[in-house]
Parts: C-alpha cells; sequence; structure tokens
C-alpha cells in the first residue's frame, strides 16, 4: 500500500495505482475526456491535471501514486491550465456536446483560439477501444505533428474492421451538439436555461435528440445557417 | 517477396525489429511498398495498422515511389537565405518534375527538408545522404550529370 496526501487527506492507495484512482477513492472528482476504466491510461487530453508537491503539473490518470506525495487536484493553478485545456479542445472540436457541456461546468465563456471544426481530438480512445476491447487493430494514428489523423491503413476498409462501431461508441466528440440555431460557435451557451422554454411539447418532440428550434417555440429570430447572433430565449447576447 | 522474407530472416520475425525490417525495405526498394508492407505484418505478427503508424510517421519512410537517387535539398533558415529555393527551381528543370516527384526512368527524385544541421556549409544538398556544401547551380548540373554517366558506364560493362 501506498500513502499519500491529495488536498492535504491522507490516502492509501494500492501499489501502481494512479493518481486517479486515489482521487476517485476519496470521492474527489477529475474531470477526464481521454481515460476509460475499460481501456489503459493514455494522458492525451491532459484535462486531469494535478499539480505536486514541488509544483509541476502532471495528468493524474498516468501518474503513479507514490509514498508521500501530495497532490492538489483544484489549486487555481490546476483550474486554469484545465480551462485552458477546454478552451484549446473547443477550438478544433465546437461540435462536441461534451466539450460543450466540460466548458460550461469549468466557466468556460469565450474561446481565444481560431476555431476550426476538426472533429477529432486525438484523444486516442477509439484507437485503443478497438485494439484494447474489440481486439481489431483497425484503426490506429497515422502521421505526425499537426497531419496526425486516425485513419485504418491506406486510408482503406480494414479487412481488421468488423464494424463493431466500439469506436463510434466511445468517441467523446462525435457525438452531436444540441443544434440550437445558427452555425456553432465555439462556445454553446444555449443550453443556460436548464428548464425548457417549450413545456407544452418538449416531451412529444424531444428536441435534444434532433434539430432544436424545430417547433419554433425557443426561437426568437429567423434562422440564419451563418449568424453568430445568438437567437435562442435566454442565450447570453453577445457584444 | 522473397527478398522481403530474406529481410524479415535477417532480423527475427519480431515486433522489436520491424524498424530495422521497413528500413532494409525502404532501402532496396527505395519507398514501402503495400505489399510488403502487408508481407511484414503477416510474418511478424503485428496490426497492419501499427505498421502503417510507423510508415507514416517517421520521414524516412515513404509509401510513394521514390528515385534511385534521392536529392534533398536543405531550405533551413540558413540554406533558405543562401539561395536553397533557386537550387530547388534549378533541379525543376533540370530533371522536369516538381518537388517530390519521381523522374519518368525512376533515376531521381528530390524532395526539401528542413534543417539538416550543417549551416555553416550552406546551401546544402544531401544526394543519397551524402552532403554536398556550398552548393551552386552549376556544381549540381555536373553532379547530375556525373550520376547519369556512372549508370551509363554500370550498364555498358555487362
Amino acid at each position: 500500500m501506498t500513502k499519500l496526501y491529495i488536498n492535504g487527506i491522507e490516502v492509501e492507495i494500492e501499489q501502481g495505482a494512479s493518481l486517479l484512482e486515489a482521487a476517485q477513492q476519496l470521492g474527489i472528482e477529475i474531470p477526464t475526456l481521454c481515460f476509460h476504466p475499460g481501456l489503459s491510461a493514455y494522458g492525451a487530453c491532459r484535462l486531469c491535471v494535478v499539480e505536486l508537491g514541488d509544483g509541476r503539473l502532471v495528468s493524474a490518470c498516468t501518474y503513479p501514486a507514490q509514498e508521500g506525495l501530495r497532490v492538489r487536484t483544484h489549486s487555481p493553478r490546476v483550474r486554469r491550465a484545465r480551462r485552458m485545456l477546454i478552451e484549446l479542445l473547443l477550438s478544433i472540436c465546437p461540435s462536441s456536446k461534451r466539450l460543450q457541456d466540460l466548458a460550461a461546468e469549468h466557466q468556460v465563456e469565450r474561446v481565444r483560439f481560431a476555431v476550426r471544426d476538426e472533429r477529432c481530438i486525438l484523444c486516442g480512445l477509439c484507437v485503443r477501444m478497438c485494439a484494447e476491447q474489440m481486439m481489431a487493430h483497425a484503426i490506429g494514428f497515422v502521421n505526425r505533428g499537426y497531419r496526425r489523423r486516425i485513419t485504418t491503413p491506406f486510408d482503406l476498409r480494414s479487412d481488421a474492421c468488423r464494424r463493431c462501431g466500439g469506436c463510434l461508441y466511445i468517441c467523446p466528440v462525435c457525438e452531436v451538439r444540441c443544434q440550437g440555431v445558427g452555425a456553432p460557435s465555439a462556445v454553446c451557451g444555449s443550453c443556460t436555461p436548464p428548464a425548457p422554454t417549450c413545456p407544452p411539447v418538449y416531451e412529444d418532440l424531444a428536441c435534444y435528440m434532433g434539430a432544436t428550434g424545430e417547433c419554433g417555440t425557443c426561437v426568437r429570430g429567423p434562422r440564419t445557417p451563418d449568424s453568430h447572433s445568438p437567437t435562442v430565449a435566454g442565450r447570453r447576447e453577445k457584444v | 517477396m522473397q527478398e522481403i522474407e530474406a529481410i524479415i530472416e535477417r532480423y527475427g520475425a519480431q515486433r522489436r525489429h520491424v524498424i530495422s525490417i521497413l528500413q532494409d525495405i525502404q532501402a532496396r526498394f527505395h519507398y514501402l511498398p503495400k505489399d510488403a508492407l502487408m508481407e511484414v505484418a503477416a510474418r511478424v505478427r503485428i496490426p497492419l495498422i501499427d505498421l502503417y503508424s510507423i510508415a507514416t510517421f517517421y520521414n524516412c519512410f515513404s509509401l510513394l515511389p521514390r528515385g534511385e537517387h534521392v536529392i534533398k535539398v536543405c531550405l533551413g533558415t540558413a540554406c533558405h537565405l543562401k539561395g536553397g529555393t533557386r537550387l530547388v527551381e534549378a533541379l525543376e528543370r533540370e530533371l522536369g518534375v516538381r518537388e517530390g516527384e519521381l523522374t519518368p526512368d525512376g533515376r531521381f527524385s528530390f524532395e526539401t527538408v528542413r534543417c539538416v544541421g550543417a549551416c555553416a556549409l550552406a546551401p546544402l544538398v544531401l544526394i543519397d545522404e551524402r552532403y554536398y556544401p556550398k552548393m551552386t547551380q552549376r556544381k549540381l548540373t555536373q553532379v547530375l550529370a556525373r550520376l547519369r554517366r556512372a549508370r551509363q558506364a554500370a550498364e555498358a560493362v555487362p
């Protein structure tokens, strides 16, 4: 057993466990994105960043618990780092609901980077899912640096792929976020009022699955394909 | 395919040797043919995607055919200032192909690279990993002519 201190609380955990597991044992919630309990830890998204006693920022999912280690999971520095990470992730994947939810949770209210909709954050979840759970090894990372992407060998349909859909199931960013109205901006903000503005028809339409605003109840202005002006009721007005 | 087999035999069909194996295939064919990758994957028993990842990760591997002689023109900062781009233009004229392409006879292909770490010798051209320092268009033409002659001589002997 290894004894360490997380946010000043003593915790004992078996040898070889990660900081993330130690924190989870205490019930301390550390946000994760590329981590999945059924897959190997990868440390790609850095969202589980924590601060060590010596001031280093490390990813909790890959850092092994060590005797006497002091860890801070929600220090101002860590939170700032997390907000920056979310901002960066959002700038490449503004259409992800998972990321939008994370942004809302962490009070990320703007994205200062050029938004490009790449629909992949290279977290590698699908690659690990395919290899470790499905034993297929059909997809993987190719190229490197800014050209890095995930695909099958030679970009052709792979013989190894059984079309199980595990990659789609686990992908945190290919789920479609609520459509709102207008083109996706970097930070959604459409769901600021959690209560629907259309109680009479809400249950029937279940518009969180499809195109929100279809019935027109929650829409104030006309629907424009590339307008950045918010038109959903309750959405923060842009200055 | 027998050649691929021989190359694998040389190192042993183990995962830890695949980069060496791929390097030898690259040296033999000047690129990594798709069939060769599939053969290696089957024999070494590693997923094809892992090989493809390696082959696309390292710049020393090419999935497209490269020439018998690979010419690399350095366009790092120093070489750029010393006229590396003019060497690229000269090569394009001389070989009749654009950067990254292969001459129709399969003899030459050229590409541009970033700093090769010998800035004092700028502008640099690497031909088959040999450094040609302080390159000029004239010297380049001479070297190409010599390479062409060497081939003709080699063909004439047997």
